[in-house]
């Protein structure tokens, strides 16, 4: 066989087991694919739940969503999607993804409920690269710190205790950690600002789309 | 095949030759996810499943790849299984494929697996091939959850925590907690830990090999022991 013959053999061959290799993972994902989207519907629904109960709302909560536009004070630079809660047609809370970004190494994702009231049904930090130890006590599982924001509001307590108990104010830091949960209660009181300044533009916005939703049906 | 070979093939795989600890290959994910028993099973089993589907696919092709395109064929051969093992994980095993994230993907670069797809599966029939694979993955396993073990009882102070990960809800309870109260150790949760960890473990195994080695030369002189670990 001459070199060029051994050239396009070689080609083809190679041709051959791209294809078949394509073809493995081609199939494979369109086995997957249904499951995999569930997975990560039900992961988003089981963190929307920690911080909404099943009986605070009897909505489809990844249904209701609101697109808001990128906010400093969520820390968002994107469009971001919020989700709306409601009870017998009756919005009762809101979870707003945030991202506070003075953590001690990177971006801290967090999710952040806040009750039509204004005070706060709760806080789950979603990801993080803190200090394993240390500044990853703000995870629920390793620690029950971050509890401590349910009930509170722009009022309780007042403004200038929005802080941790370092630099005056009333939340706890860890032994050893400070910049992140003051990273993190600062995220979470800029949020409720955010939730103070747009609320009612929120709730019209939501209602205009439902409206919309159920006129199409 | 005889049964001595697949004794060999099984002793080299579990010790002699092992990947991670007389290979050195494939430290990168070895070290970064043994912060517990079950993310090192986890990962282990990954790349298990990898080395024996691997091996099995390049010996039965072993004839018709012309040694000049074998390696780009035994990557995309190895990259097309890793993905789909990826996916898989992705559907049925959620929760650890979220902990494991980036280090599923990097099976592809695990050299071990090359090495072995080069080194036996090309040369070897399949029924072989594939226990090789079967027993390097076994061993490389082995290390990844002896080094998870370490780290995780002296970081956390628990042995088998997150079980539920891999088991279902039931294994929730399968969580051992050592000492309550334990203050964590951050040395052995961070990734030197994972170094000095991994350097105990080669150590210790040496040791063993020089004492076996000892006490084997002494009544039959030094006929045919192996060559230590070390070369």
């Amino acid at each position: 066989m001459s070199i060029k013959h051994q050239i396009i053999a070689s080609g083809l061959i190679l041709g051959m087991f791209a294809i078949i290799g394509t073809a493995l993972v081609g199939i494979t994902q369109q086995t997957t694919a249904e499951q995999i989207s569930e997975n990560e519907r039900q992961a988003l629904l089981r963190k929307l739940n920690q911080i909404l109960p099943h009986d605070k709302y009897d909505n489809d909560l990844l249904q209701s969503t609101l697109t808001i536009a990128a906010d400093d004070r969520l820390g968002q630079q994107e469009a971001a999607t919020i989700y709306i809660a409601s009870k017998q047609q009756q919005i009762s809370a809101m979870i707003f993804p945030v991202i506070a970004p003075k953590g001690y190494s990177g971006p801290i994702k967090m999710l952040v409920g806040i009750n039509i009231d204004g005070s706060l049904a709760g806080v789950r930090v979603v990801s993080h690269k803190e200090t394993p130890g240390l500044g990853d006590a703000v995870e629920i599982e390793r620690n029950d710190w971050i509890l401590g924001f349910n009930h509170k509001s722009l009022e309780n307590p007042k403004q200038k205790n929005w802080k941790v108990k370092r630099d005056g104010g009333e939340f706890d830091q860890f032994t050893g950690a400070t910049i992140t949960p003051r990273a993190v209660v600062q995220a979470v009181h800029l949020c409720l600002v955010y939730f103070n300044r747009h609320k009612a533009e929120l709730v019209a916005q939501y209602q205009q789309q439902s409206v919309s939703h159920v006129e199409r049906k | 095949m005889s049964e001595r070979n697949y004794n060999e093939i099984t002793k080299n795989g579990l010790w002699n030759n092992n990947v991670a600890l007389v290979q050195l290959l494939g430290l990168c994910p070895l070290l970064a996810v043994t912060g517990t028993v079950i993310n090192g099973l986890g990962l282990g089993l990954a790349t298990l499943l990898t080395l024996v589907v691997s091996n099995g696919i390049v010996s039965i092709i072993r004839h018709w790849v012309r040694p000049e395109i074998r390696v780009p064929v035994f990557v995309l051969i190895i990259a097309s299984v890793v993905t789909a093992i990826e996916l898989a994980m992705n559907a049925w095993l959620y929760d650890l494929y979220i902990v494991l994230g980036i280090f599923i993907p990097l099976i592809v670069t695990n050299c071990g697996i090359l090495a072995r797809a080069e080194a036996y599966a090309s040369k070897n029939a399949l029924l072989p091939s594939l226990t090789d694979g079967f027993m390097m993955g076994v061993g490389f396993t082995l290390v990844l959850v002896t080094l998870g073990a370490i780290r995780e009882v002296l970081g956390y102070g628990t042995l088998l925590s997150n079980a539920h990960l891999m088991f279902g809800e039931a294994a929730h309870s399968w969580t051992l907690v050592l000492a309550d109260d334990y203050p964590g150790f951050l040395l052995a949760i961070l990734p030197p830990g994972a170094f000095l960890g991994m350097g105990l473990i080669i150590a210790l195994k040496n040791v063993i090999d020089k004492h076996m080695q000892k006490t084997s030369s002494t009544p039959i002189a030094a006929s045919e022991t192996t060559a230590p670990a070390s070369v």
